[in-house]
């Protein structure tokens, strides 16, 4: 018999021109302006269109072929995770507060993610950067539904997943991410490019999807890690879209460049504090550890990002503003977003706890120059306070950073015994900040700002109670009426671990996994 | 030099590719973690269908990485027979 031979009929090069070009016209009965109202109005020079070329080629017919059988694949380990009671085999049923988080919180911006890139895809008048942006405007929307698909199984077995939607437009630490995608999709195409595919996807989202997804691996969350990295490859092209598009828009005119500086700085500082429950998520919510968040800033932003500005350097493209300040916050951010979510947790739908002597022990071996002199102390009191029977719930409402949304939770330069506040007077009103750079932002864009839904202003203002409630009723509860209102199962889905329905569920049915009986 | 890195899923089908990634680029650092493998390289890795195909003794589509990709850092130049991650300054 003969040896096959395999022909191809165009090369990659060329079957990409042949699928990306030609695809758009010149309009004749309506201006082109008029056609494509979106893409100058930034103050961005394109000269030619042409250049955009995505660098792995890919065009729609292999987009297809991969994708299905990414999906194959995912669905096969998804599927064998249901039928064999995967939910029993994780480490600790405290991991599955990280899943919890990930579905209110992360899951949503997929969402977001796909209505920004079907926008763009739409408006950008050059078809290069219009089918790369479809292509991820599509992959986006897979990813919200594999995730929602993979994570629906433990919402079966466990509590602080059953309202997630609802959830993400009103509960109060929803709205950093909540506000980080509102705030780009509401930017002019171009600065949502730089905002998301750029320094979102390529600097930030490795420290997402890679170490605490390899965490999920060594958890026994295989349902979690397959989508991950599922989603993951996927983010590998946006990456390349998002090097792409800022080349190309420092290629084209050298007027761009200080438009583009300026985002990047914004747009970093947005998203490195989007990254802070990442950092909480690794730091203190896997049981069995596979890297600090010290380490994953480090390896994928003090390595990788360097790399990638002293390579732009050539445009004359500098570090973000508040870089240095942001490699600081490595030894503390972890440790202070845990803090305040154990303060908070009657708000909050998933399970804090007072880390095991063990795992202390890791956070003293991890964060050397931190964690003993600044955070165990109060931990441990946390501990003693807890075995006492006296479990600290903060009752009030934390003040929030106008522009990322944060409570005023993070501390100096310099200094991690002293938070850190800014603000700024606007049209006669007085704004908050936790930082230099998000006053910075804010100052920059003050009309933009001034409008964001801040939970806490809302809830004194009484716009977070349920129709009909009576806030000058006998014994009224402000804090009650405000959980009734996310729809929160009060004792369920909030409060300590320790004692927690999910804790007792999860060492029930494990004891019955053990002695083989059927639930 | 900064490095370059790629990553993929820690399976049968990424094993052929990353061992074409180690004999090619001598300095590339294979590191193993749960679920992945990450492979560092100064400056440059490049990833030859050729290699790929004499470990498997079977024709491969260098476009099937996307499949067990994970991640990667770098600027990319991809045609039919290499793929190269490269940062030049």
């Amino acid at each position: 018999m003969d040896t096959r031979v395999t022909k191809k009929k165009l090369g990659l090069k060329e079957r990409y021109a042949a699928m990306t070009r030609g695809l758009g016209w010149e309009t004749t009965y309506q201006p082109m302006d008029k056609v494509f109202p979106y893409d100058k109005y930034e103050g961005i020079k394109i000269h030619d269109w042409d250049k955009w070329e995505d660098p792995f080629r890919l065009t729609m017919d292999a987009y297809w072929k991969y994708q299905g059988e990414k999906e194959k694949k995912l669905y096969a380990v998804i599927e064998a995770f249901a039928q064999n009671n995967g939910q029993l085999g994780v480490t600790d049923a405290r991991y599955i507060n990280a899943l919890k988080l990930f579905i209110q919180g992360v899951t949503p911006l997929e969402y977001y993610a796909h209505r920004g890139f079907a926008h763009v895809g739409r408006q950008f008048t050059g078809e290069g950067a219009r089918v790369a942006a479809q292509m991820q405007s599509v992959d986006e929307l897979r990813h919200y539904q594999t995730e929602t698909h993979a994570i629906s199984h433990y919402n079966k077995y466990f509590n602080g997943m059953h309202q997630s939607s609802h959830w993400f437009d009103r509960v109060w630490y929803l709205s950093v991410p909540k506000s980080f995608f509102e705030d780009a999709i509401t930017g002019g195409p171009f600065e949502f490019l730089v905002a998301v595919s750029f320094s979102f996807e390529y600097v930030l989202t490795n420290l997402l999807f890679v170490p605490f997804m390899s965490g999920a691996a060594h958890n026994g969350d295989m349902s979690t890690v397959t989508f991950g990295f599922s989603a993951q490859s996927d983010e590998s092209r946006h990456m390349t879209l998002g090097i792409e598009c800022i080349k190309f828009l420092l290629e084209q005119d050298p007027a761009n460049v200080p438009i583009v500086q300026k985002w990047i700085d914004k747009w970093f500082w947005r998203g490195y504090r989007l990254l802070t429950l990442v950092a909480m998520m690794q730091d203190y919510m896997l049981p069995k550890r596979v890297m600090s968040w010290k380490e994953a800033w480090e390896m994928y932003a003090e390595d990788n990002g360097g790399a990638l500005f002293k390579d732009l350097a050539r445009y004359g493209i500098r570090e973000p503003a508040g870089w240095k300040q942001a490699c600081e916050g490595k030894d503390h951010i972890s440790h202070q977003a845990w803090n305040t979510f154990y303060n908070y947790n009657a708000a909050a739908p998933f399970h804090t706890w007072v880390p095991s002597e063990e795992e202390m022990q890791w956070l003293s071996e991890k964060y050397p120059d931190s964690f003993d002199k600044y955070y165990r102390p109060r931990l441990e009191y946390f501990r003693e306070q807890q075995q006492a029977g006296n479990r600290f719930y903060n009752k009030t409402l934390p003040m929030l950073c106008t522009t990322c949304q944060i409570p005023m939770l993070f501390t100096e330069e310099g200094d991690p015994s002293q938070i850190c506040y800014r603000d700024s007077d606007y049209l006669g009103n007085k704004y908050h900040f936790c930082s230099d750079h998000c006053k910075g932002i804010f100052d920059d864009e003050p009309e933009k700002y001034i409008q964001s839904w801040l939970p806490v202003h809302q809830i004194y203002q009484g716009n977070c109670f349920k129709p009909g409630t009576d806030p000058t009723a006998e014994g009224f509860d402000p804090l009650m009426a405000v959980l009734d209102y996310y729809e929160m199962n009060v004792g369920r889905d909030n409060f300590d671990f320790e004692g927690s329905e999910d804790q007792k569920n999860f060492a029930a049915w494990r004891g019955e996994a053990l002695k083989g009986e059927a639930k | 030099m900064s490095n370059v890195f790629i990553a993929f899923q820690d399976n049968e089908e990424s094993r052929p590719v990353i061992e074409a990634i180690a004999a090619d680029n001598t300095n590339a650092k294979v590191v193993h973690s749960p679920g992945m493998v990450k492979i560092d390289a100064p400056g440059r890795l490049t990833i030859k269908r050729e290699t790929i195909e004499e470990i498997t003794g079977r024709p491969y589509d260098l476009q099937a990485i996307h499949v067990n990709l994970v991640t990667l850092s770098g600027h990319i130049d991809e045609d039919d027979d290499q793929l190269t991650l490269s940062w030049k300054h």
